[in-house]
């Protein structure tokens, strides 16, 4: 192994001892949540989209997330090894048959959707993966007691109550 | 003034820091960069020190320079360059300069010879525009265009930027920070590019345009820690090579340190 090699995979195992991102690949849906700074303050954004492709190059790696903002496509490219990434969701895993889903780019709507894995051991391990984590998280609710419902339901009875405000809570 | 060093350029990456930056890296390797020779302002009429860098085999080292070499006990080298130095920066013969030569956060000029490009044209070689792709341009797309004025002067002036050799010369970066330096690899990772292609060699000497910082090791940063009187009598048992033994035996007794 070269130096320089060597140097990138010591900083691979340092930069992933401290965050461990899912397994995901082309047409899954993540959050992305990255570390915003702003002057002195730092706070988290996350940026949920499609992943529509993933480059390995070691430490160089990367990744593109696509979303649709204010109906307008929007494209971010994470380096994969960041700080400044927080960590990084696995929110629906998607079924493609593409490394690179750059088509989507030129797709609105009904046909840029990608449907859901439900096949095959990743389909299935996405499958178990949300039970597990629907299972954990009203076993932490449940364990938090009134707090965390008491602020969904007022979050729920102001969606209720306008139209105008459920679309505002819904952009939180 | 202290010296530099003489490095080898290995290839470039990234480095991200604690606080989630990224910083575009080249590394640099110190590969046994030992002094070879000094040059002394009675004897020499100015103060440098002769670094020599990687590892030569012996057999394809000259008899003059193998002699060069074995004056100073010192296993051939693959590179020598000098390096001006003030008086009271200069090293002993034999003595092998560190990446901790340099600190994390300070400021360095590298040296190198530039990727040689040939016989380049005025659009690559000085950036000029070219001609248009149409409007009754034919087959000079890419040309100068005019040289100058007509028949006065009648000439063309001195230093008119034109096509010709380009690359593969002398080229200096400066002021380039050192973001980590490796005592035990033996690299320096400066921040951004320097020249020359991957396994050229360069010199990295302090930006003569910052300020040194105060904590810098001085008269040079060496490996093994402290600078050591020169052992002139033990020298030859701890010598490095075993080929440069017989011929270093021979030599001392003429060549003791002057």
């Amino acid at each position: 192994m070269n130096t320089i090699e060597k140097l990138d995979n010591e900083q691979i195992i340092k930069l992933t001892e401290k965050r461990q991102h899912p397994d995901f690949s082309p047409g899954d849906t993540v959050r992305v949540n990255v570390k915003v700074i702003e002057g002195t303050r730092e706070r988290i954004q996350a940026f949920e989209g499609v992943c529509i492709a993933r480059k390995n190059r070691g430490l160089n790696s990367s990744f593109t997330v696509r979303k649709i903002s204010y109906n307008e496509g929007v494209e971010r490219i994470f380096p994969l090894y960041s700080p400044r990434i927080d960590s990084v969701e696995l929110v629906r895993r998607g079924d493609v048959r593409r490394a690179k889903l750059y088509y989507l780019r030129g797709r609105r709507g009904k046909s840029a959707r990608i449907s859901e894995k439900t096949t095959g051991a990743a389909g299935k391990a996405a499958v178990t993966e949300r039970v597990e984590a629907a299972a954990a998280k009203s076993a932490a609710s449940a364990a938090a007691g009134g707090k965390g419902s008491t602020k969904r339901k007022a979050r729920r009875a102001a969606a209720a109550s306008g139209g105008g405000a459920a679309k505002a809570a819904k952009a939180e | 003034m202290r010296t530099g060093i003489l490095a080898q350029k290995l290839g470039m990456t990234r480095v991200f820091t604690d606080d989630g930056e990224h910083l575009p890296v080249t590394v640099l390797k110190v590969d046994g960069c030992h002094v070879v020779a000094v040059r002394r302002r009675e004897t020499d009429g100015y103060d440098a020190v002769q670094l020599g860098s990687g590892k030569a085999k012996v057999k394809r080292v000259g008899k003059a320079m193998r002699g060069h070499f074995a004056k100073a006990k010192v296993e051939p080298r693959r590179r020598l360059a000098e390096f001006r130095v003030s008086e009271d920066a200069l090293l002993d013969i034999g003595q092998e300069l560190s990446p901790a030569h340099f600190l994390p956060g300070q400021f360095v000029d590298v040296t190198g010879t530039s990727i040689g490009k040939g016989f380049a044209g005025t659009m690559k070689r000085h950036n000029f525009a070219g001609l248009r792709a149409s409007h009754g341009v034919s087959i000079s797309h890419r040309s100068a265009g005019s040289t100058g004025n007509s028949q006065d002067p009648g000439k063309v002036f001195k230093g008119k930027k034109m096509a010709g050799h380009m690359g593969n010369r002398r080229v200096t970066t400066q002021n380039l920070r050192v973001v980590a330096t490796d005592d035990d690899a033996g690299l320096i990772l400066v921040r951004g590019a320097v020249p020359g292609s991957d396994g050229g060699w360069v010199r990295v000497s302090d930006a003569v345009k910052r300020a040194l910082p105060k904590d810098v090791p001085f008269p040079a940063g060496l490996r093994g820690g402290k600078v050591e009187a020169e052992p002139a009598a033990d020298a030859p048992t701890d010598a490095p090579t075993p080929e440069a033994v017989p011929e270093v035996a021979a030599d001392t007794a003429e060549d003791k340190k002057d």
